[in-house]
């Protein structure tokens, strides 16, 4: 059995959501890890989930991205290491470095909760196994700053290495304005690391797992992982 | 210059000789009547110092001790076999099975969201969810009832946006979702919004917490918030009217920090397993005062505080200050003798503060020390047991005749133009602005978001996680303001039960609900009057559908310069359904589904949205509510939910009435926009009258069925009125006078209102 640690910063209210797509789809076992611990231990997979660490005082992320725990964090992302981080945990990475860019207020400045359709655009084998590119998925988003943003190098990097996971798009998959609910820079909704070991994220896929969910495309996220994991 | 060269400031320690001596003046400018006032000195048998002033204010404001509404909400049904805690503790409780109970209540924040909307609001939500925890649950749905001004007023907008704002930051940064509510806007709501919090909670049943069972010589411990100067006389703010000046209130508004309620509620709910919690209770209006005295008052003893011990965020605070305080995110907490380490430890995990304040005496007294004075020593039962009970003057409520069908003929432009009137209008228009701001999905237990079913539902985890649990709780929160006016007891009647109906149409049946009584000045009759006739209209309704008040809230004042609101008994109803997969949703499914009216024709066009947005129009006598019928036809609908398959879709006719029914189910077919819309082909033989159509009679559902012949057959047995009214069929509504529009068309006239007023 996989073995998925989830770190817990003061403020994440997502850890169990993701804790329960882990466990119920990949068959993992999944251990909280708290903020003050100074070790992560052994795992085959880390994810730092959503909600709002520290209360996202002063930044998002900024305050979670300086504890205790992310020197290990670090040290285990040098040693490859998977990591996952959705919504408050991409945040968390990206203010650690360990992704690019930086995600902005929302460009209406409100909080916004509904379904979008994203669409895969990049290929990571730990995380896209079940997953095609150009794949459409409709999955939740709930985020007030997951407007992405990277200077147009960093942007132009992301494309040329395929490293762009995610992109906001319609139903049928066209990547469009409309379609973009936060004002990210190219319709941006998630990315990999270089050696593809980290995928950080805005929307939820862990709240898109049951039929009374409004949909299970999130699934195919996680049965993919647990499939990688195994291998 | 430079800092290190300044002195420091150092603030001369308060002395108790130093407070300013009471007078009858400024126990009238602490909100206490002349009798009242006399009440203190005669308890006392001198008179009060200012702290102690200043706790028996707080105490007997309308707001802590339901002074005026007591006599009144004693009316209310509150006993049934699954009520586990009624109306008394922090929120009301009741079985559902499985060792599992539900703990909800409805709290008003009204008058601070009108001075400062978002924290207003945001703190109204950090309370209602601080009253579910205190008691051991685990909060799993917030729901909210806003009414606010006339769209034209020039402050809407912007307290609309903070209001929505406010709990918006609260809820989703606690990580508990919020999953519906109401919102009205009405001219009578100008000067006093009304912001009404809800909170349902999920408890073991043999873990549940209370505030009583305090014993003798037991420690007093604070965790939380340190405490500042904010809030000081929240309680007492609450319980006067306002006049034009009401802004300069501000600093009387709490300011919250859900990041602390969250680490609060963890930090609570890892304390509440230790075993080391005799009673606990949250610091709410009127802060350690209230929460003290309570605590010392159930149990049946008297507390000393060393107020010096009280973690604070100020210097220099005085007793008066800190007992007044409604700085957020504290608890209060009776600790078993010799487990403050442990409970220590836990708060210290968690960054939360933690002090022992005090001990419980036998001695009935409230006894506050601080920089080595004594500045209270004023006996507990008094504060509560001879806290003022008014039995008010009420003028009897009166309501108009009818004014008659041909008072409400259809507009020039028929059906059509009505339909897009109604759809577009403040009250009916899409409400998606202000929902897709919150976070409705967390946790991942919600099974229908807002607009999708009638009530809310949101999935019940087994005890046990590993068990498989499809059980879920179906929770709305419903008020026609409009009908509490024109009638109060009808209109109070009829709260009650469109909420029960309202849980029906999921398929839930109905347990128990939680009121929070919005009302003008308690000091006029015809207020007191409104006031009393709701209550026993709410009365006979909980007892027709056996459907009890658990817990609840009253607001009262809601007056600025003499005008009061509209009555507004907002109803928060909670449900059982056993199997969330057969929950009953709102939308069109299926084409070809045949749809059916369950009760009767509609007739009633007095007081209808109808009335009020196509003739402008606001008189006459509210809808009838026959509550024998309600039942009858409920556990109609009941009884199909459990028939497997044979409902594919369920509505309650409410605001707007059939019509709107109809096109609420078509356009809730489009849910994430790419679907093909569905609509409906009316029959031909259906009345072309606006009574028909739009008539707010009460006590219908709309239904739509693939086994039409067994619904027939069904409705029969169960000597229900059913009609046929279409079938559903790709794209397109038919009208009554047989005109056609599209669904997308209506969806978009329907969505289009409040975005653009917002965004104005």
């Amino acid at each position: 059995m996989q073995t998925v640690k989830i770190l817990v910063f003061p403020g994440i209210n997502r850890e169990h959501d993701i804790a329960h797509a882990f466990t119920r789809i990949g068959n993992a076992k999944a251990d909280f890890v708290w903020h003050k611990d100074s070790t992560i231990g052994k795992a085959d997979m880390i994810v730092i989930p959503g909600g709002f660490s520290y209360g996202d005082y002063l930044r998002c992320g900024a305050m979670a991205a300086n504890s205790p725990i992310i020197r290990d964090l670090k040290d285990q992302a040098a040693k490859g290491v998977p990591i996952l981080g959705i919504c408050n945990g991409f945040q968390i990475l990206v203010e650690t470095g360990l992704l690019a860019g930086a995600l902005l207020r929302n460009n209406g400045l409100k909080f916004i909760c509904k379904h979008v359709f994203m669409r895969a655009e990049g290929a990571a084998d730990l995380f896209t196994a079940n997953i095609t590119k150009g794949d459409v998925l409709r999955v939740p988003i709930a985020h007030g700053e997951g407007n992405y943003y990277a200077a147009p190098d960093t942007v132009k990097h992301l494309n040329d290495s395929d490293l762009v996971a995610f992109r906001y798009c319609d139903a049928n998959g066209a990547v469009t304005p409309e379609s973009n609910p936060n004002g990210s820079v190219e319709n941006i909704a998630g990315i990999f690391s270089d050696n593809r070991k980290i995928l950080g994220m805005m929307p939820h896929p862990e709240n898109a797992i049951d039929a009374f969910h409004g949909g299970t495309d999130g699934i195919r996220l996680f049965e993919g992982i647990a499939a990688a994991l195994a291998a | 210059m430079k800092s290190s060269a300044q002195p420091k400031p150092t603030a001369a320690t308060p002395r108790p000789q130093d407070l300013p001596i009471v007078t009858a003046q400024m126990a009238k400018e602490h909100g206490l009547s002349p009798d009242e006032y006399a009440r203190v000195q005669s308890i006392l048998g001198r008179e009060p110092n200012f702290t102690e002033l200043g706790i028996f204010s707080v105490m007997w404001s309308e707001h802590c001790s339901y002074k005026s509404s007591r006599h009144f909400l004693s009316r209310l049904p509150t006993k049934a076999d699954w009520v586990i805690q009624g109306p008394g503790e922090n929120a009301g409780i009741i079985d559902i099975g499985d060792g599992q109970a539900a703990v909800f209540k409805m709290e008003s924040h009204n008058h601070p969201s009108f001075i400062e909307p978002f924290q207003g609001a945001a703190t109204g939500v950090g309370g209602i969810l601080r009253d579910v925890f205190t008691m051991g649950a685990r909060p799993i749905a917030n729901l909210n009832a806003l009414r606010f001004g006339a769209l034209s007023h020039p402050k809407t907008r912007r307290l609309l946006s903070g209001v929505v704002a406010g709990i918006a930051h609260y809820g989703n940064c606690m990580g508990i979702p919020t999953v519906g509510g109401e919102t009205n806007f009405h001219e009578s709501y100008n000067g006093n919004i009304l912001v009404n919090a809800m909170t349902v909670g999920l408890v073991d049943t043999d873990k549940i917490f209370y505030s009583r069972g305090a014993g003798v010589g037991q420690p007093v411990v604070y965790i939380g918030s340190k405490t500042g100067r904010d809030g000081i006389h929240g309680a007492t703010m609450a319980s006067a009217e306002f006049d034009d000046a009401a802004e300069e209130k501000r600093p009387t508004v709490q300011v919250g920090d859900p990041f602390v309620e969250k680490l609060l509620l963890e930090a609570c709910l890892e304390l509440m397993q230790s075993g080391t919690i005799i009673s606990i209770q949250d610091m709410g209006a009127a802060g350690l005062t209230s929460s003290s005295v309570e605590i010392a008052d159930k149990g049946g003893i008297g507390i000393t505080l060393d107020l010096d011990n009280v973690p604070m965020r100020e210097t220099a605070m005085t007793p008066y200050e800190i007992m007044l305080s409604e700085s957020q995110e504290r608890m209060l907490v009776i600790l078993k003798p010799g487990s403050e380490d442990t409970a220590r430890a836990i708060m210290d995990k968690w960054d939360i503060d933690f002090a022992v304040i005090g001990y419980t005496t036998a001695e009935r007294q409230l006894c506050l020390n601080m920089y080595g004075s004594t500045w209270c020593d004023i006996p507990v039962p008094p504060l509560v047991d001879d806290a003022p009970k008014y039995v008010r003057p009420t003028a009897p409520t009166t309501v108009q005749p009818s004014l008659g069908e041909a008072a409400y003929p259809l507009p020039s432009g028929g059906f059509k133009a009505a339909l897009e009137t109604l759809i577009a209008c403040p009250d009916l228009c899409s409400k998606r602005w202000l929902w897709e701001q919150y976070d409705t999905m967390v946790r991942g237990e919600t099974v229908a978001r807002p607009a999708q079913a009638d009530a809310a539902i949101v999935r019940v985890p087994a005890r046990d996680e590993k068990t498989p649990s499809y059980k879920a709780l179906a929770m709305a929160s419903d008020c026609t303001p409009r009908y509490c006016f024109a009638d109060p007891k009808t209109g109070g009647a009829q709260a009650v039960a469109e909420s029960w109906r309202n849980l029906v149409a999921t398929g839930a049946r109905p347990l128990a609900i939680t009121d929070n009584m919005n009302f003008g000045n308690p000091e006029r009759p015809e207020i007191m009057g409104q006031f009393a006739d709701c209550i026993e209209g709410m009365r006979d309704a909980c007892l027709a559908l056996d459907y009890p008040v658990v817990s609840g809230n009253v607001s009262l004042y809601n007056e600025t310069n003499g005008k009061g609101i509209l009555p507004t008994p907002t109803i928060g109803g909670v449900g059982l359904i056993a199997d969330y997969r057969r929950a009953l949703t709102l939308d069109f499914k299926q084409e070809g589904d045949a749809v059916y009216l369950v009760g009767a024709f509609g007739t009633h066009l007095d007081q209808t949205l109808f009335a009020r947005e196509i003739h402008a129009l606001e008189k006459g006598p509210a809808p009838r509510v026959d509550l024998a019928l309600e039942r009858k036809t409920g556990e109609f609908i009941l009884a199909c939910a459990a028939q497997d398959g044979l409902l594919s879709a369920c509505h309650d006719l409410s605001d707007g009435g059939l019509l709107c029914a109809l096109t609420d189910m078509a356009m809730a077919s489009l849910r994430y926009g790419n679907e093909t819309p569905l609509g409906i082909a009316l029959v031909s033989d259906l009345p072309h009258s606006a009574a028909f159509w739009f008539g707010e009679d009460q006590a219908r559902y709309c239904v739509t069925t693939a086994q039409s012949g067994k619904m027939v057959a069904f409705a029969q047995e169960h000597g229900i009125p059913l009609t046929r009214i279409g079938t559903v069929v790709p794209h397109d509504m038919t009208l009554p006078d047989g005109s056609i529009v599209q669904v997308k068309t209506l969806k978009d006239l329907n969505e289009r209102p409040l975005p653009d007023y917002m965004n104005k």
